[in-house]
């Protein structure tokens, strides 16, 4: 828990590779070199969503500009795969340090008819209170999880249902290109670390 | 027609188990399954499901039948995977329980749902949870156990995580 990356860290990894890498901050997005996420840096996907915060307002990619967007498509209902990637997001924020300020956690609800605005809110700030949560109407929810190649589909249960979905958190630099989409399986360091790089380019 | 067959179900459970009391079979020679470490997420104002954990331990070739609890009007097993990190959860009829084994329920496959949760469960609640169990011969056998409630933020129990 005490573990801490500091961007030099991972710079000194990065060696003669990095100088290229600093050119991408133009706007062009050279593909990156993860260490264990998958680069997206070219893919046609992720480059733009407009959803409402739990606020009521509306926030499109641009409303993060600045900072490092880290999207994760979930339902409150979730009891596995959604609580651990938001306690391993935070848990990244805090390992990063000072770095880690510059992550923004965006939680997108694939369930935006159990999801109210007021259990959202709640449940992504008891992981972290600068997380925030998205909501659309159902064809908005349809649309941002194709742009970002998201599946999604509700499950029957009983009188109810659950949903299964992509649990990839996709990550974008702070000119609002896509550049790295992390595993549910990575550890909150290997994810730090892939961080840092996205951070030293851009 | 999934609740069709769990109510199905649950009527053989219970028949069973009278069977099994005018039988005189007595519940501890028949209490052969042993939970450890079970907890249940705890959740925020209006959220109106949560999930229970545990590890449980036949002594004999078992089923994992149904699982009830006080705090929700529908208590469920599902079973979740993760193929190319696409994240899949769907109900189960039954969990095996093979002589022996340790079976895990934790966020990384079978877990129990509790839907439709009478009211929020907060950090330090005891959930109470019954679980019932069939064996080899077909007896039923009912394990009561109860659950705290641990944070969500709480992560030593959960997958993918440096400790």
């Amino acid at each position: 828990m005490n573990e801490f990356l500091t961007r030099r860290q991972v710079v000194t990894g990065m060696g003669l590779l990095g100088l290229g890498l600093l050119a991408g901050c133009d706007g062009s997005t050279t593909a990156l070199d993860f260490k264990y996420g998958k680069d997206l840096s070219n893919k046609i996907m992720g480059r733009t969503f407009k959803l409402t915060d739990t606020d009521g307002e509306v926030k499109t990619l641009s409303s993060y500009r600045g900072l490092m967007p880290m999207v994760f498509f979930g339902f409150t209902q979730c009891p596995a795969v959604c609580p651990t990637a938001l306690a391993r997001a935070a848990q990244i924020r805090k390992m990063m340090g000072e770095d880690g300020k510059t992550l923004q956690v965006i939680f997108i609800t694939v369930d935006p008819e159990r999801d109210t605005p007021q259990v959202l809110d709640a449940y992504v700030k008891q992981f972290d209170p600068t997380f925030v949560a998205l909501r659309g109407t159902l064809e908005e929810t349809a649309h941002v999880a194709k742009e970002f190649g998201v599946f999604y589909e509700k499950v029957p249960a009983g009188n109810t249902y659950t949903m299964s979905h992509t649990a990839t958190s996709f990550v974008f630099d702070s000119r609002g290109n896509l550049r790295l989409g992390l595993s549910p399986s990575l550890s909150a360091k290997q994810c730090a670390e892939d961080l840092l790089t996205v951070m030293e380019v851009c | 027609m999934n609740a069709l067959f769990s109510a199905a179900s649950r009527a053989f459970v219970s028949r069973n188990l009278v069977v099994a009391l005018l039988a005189g079979v007595s519940v501890s020679a028949v209490a052969q399954t042993r939970v450890e470490d079970p907890w249940v997420r705890t959740t925020v104002a209006g959220q109106p499901s949560s999930g229970a954990f545990m590890r449980i331990t036949a002594d004999t070739d078992s089923t994992l039948l149904s699982v009830s609890s006080p705090v929700a009007k529908d208590v469920q097993i599902h079973e979740m995977s993760m193929t190319n990190d696409v994240m899949r959860m769907g109900p189960v009829d039954a969990v095996p329980l093979p002589a022996g084994k340790t079976v895990a329920l934790d966020p990384d496959g079978y877990h129990v749902m509790l839907m439709g949760l009478n009211g929020q469960i907060k950090e330090g609640d005891q959930v109470p949870l019954t679980l019932t169990v069939k064996n080899a011969k077909g007896e039923t056998e009912l394990v009561k156990v109860s659950a705290p409630a641990r944070a969500a933020m709480d992560m030593s129990h959960d997958h993918g995580m440096t400790h």
